[in-house]
């Protein structure tokens, strides 16, 4: 949850980026922090294995500017796709003030995409929050792919409540501010809302 | 208050806070003494912060003592509330605070483990007396109408912020 620091003026929320292995949530992370600003950034840190799969988490915090004399920091964390890391998955969602699903648009990942999104409708309850009403976008990644899955059906399968949608080749950078700015601008209506 | 509830601090909370980690570096000999919250949120730290980076710090400590949350279920434990690893120069004692926060402490061969423990011990009944304070105040005020700072955000702000 949100952390109102009255003395630092400042903000902090944590935003998690979900989904199915191999989707492409690191390679987000990732080109944020190419393109931000250094003053902008924090460290990156992966705690990945050797062949550089998210082991437990990606992490990277980012100012995002003043709101109102409040500094507002976006805590962005990835969580761990390959489906035997649940345990570690659910840890990560603590805490969570907005939630990015990223699909992988490759027709043979369309399973692997609707049992992610299940899961994360299961993991986010069971940290006490409801996916229908927490601030959430959904990302369709690899559209430069030849194998990809049409985005009206795609849209069908996982869109389920008009949630922002954004194509997205993560690799070059394409729909990755878009989605971050989507889920963030959620998530501050959520604080106002409050 | 429910843990998943927001966590708000006040200037009054944060200075009391500081005071108290900046006693317990000296009490407990010391390097760093720092407060952050279990979803990995910094709150407050004393001694030589700059030195390190104290953002992954907080967040790789939460992580850290998540994943031994999770271990301790495992195998019917409530929680480990105390975490020790032991570097050839540096120690890191970790240990958790009312339920919602973890204190951690960073020493090397000027302080020892036992030293450590005891004064941790003593100033986790402060930290968490804070805690509560700041947690009445902060429903005092938001059961109150006293606005928040974002109650009045508009769109414009908002998009200020994506504007580059």
């Amino acid at each position: 949850m949100s952390f109102i620091n009255y003395a630092a003026r400042e903000i902090n929320v944590k935003i998690v980026f979900y989904g199915p292995g191999l989707c492409g949530k690191t390679t987000n992370l990732q080109y944020i922090y190419e393109k931000s600003n250094p003053q902008q950034k924090g460290k990156l840190i992966s705690l990945a294995t050797e062949t550089d799969r998210t082991l437990f988490f990606d992490f990277l915090p980012l100012d995002l500017g003043s709101v109102r004399g409040f500094k507002t920091r976006f805590h962005l964390y990835t969580v761990p796709g390959q489906v035997f890391y649940d345990a570690s998955r659910k840890l990560i969602l603590k805490g969570v003030d907005g939630v990015v699903f990223v699909a992988d648009s490759q027709e043979a990942r369309m399973d692997a995409n609707v049992e992610s999104l299940r899961n994360l409708d299961d993991n986010l309850k069971e940290n006490g929050f409801d996916l229908r009403v927490i601030p959430y976008v959904l990302q369709f990644n690899k559209r430069d792919l030849p194998t990809a899955a049409p985005v009206d059906e795609m849209y069908r399968l996982l869109n389920f409540k008009s949630e922002p949608t954004f194509e997205a080749v993560a690799t070059q950078g394409m729909g990755v501010f878009e989605t971050l700015k989507a889920v963030a601008k959620q998530v501050l209506y959520e604080l106002r809302r409050r | 208050m429910t843990v998943d509830s927001s966590l708000v601090m006040y200037e009054e909370e944060f200075e009391k806070i500081t005071l108290l980690l900046n006693r317990l570096r000296v009490d407990a000999s010391a390097k760093i003494v720092f407060l952050v919250d279990k979803n990995g949120q910094q709150i407050a730290g004393a001694g030589e912060i700059d030195q390190v980076d104290t953002t992954s710090l907080a967040s790789l400590t939460a992580g850290n003592v998540a994943a031994t949350d999770g271990l301790a279920r495992l195998i019917g434990e409530k929680e480990f509330s105390i975490l020790f690893h032991e570097g050839r120069k540096d120690n890191i004692h970790i240990s958790i605070v009312g339920q919602r926060l973890i204190l951690v402490v960073i020493f090397d061969e000027r302080s020892s483990l036992g030293l450590v423990r005891l004064r941790v011990r003593k100033a986790s009944g402060d930290v968490e007396r804070i805690l509560s304070e700041m947690e009445a105040k902060a429903a005092e005020i938001g059961a109150s109408d006293a606005a928040s700072p974002f109650a009045e955000i508009t769109d414009e702000d908002i998009d200020a912020l994506f504007s580059e």
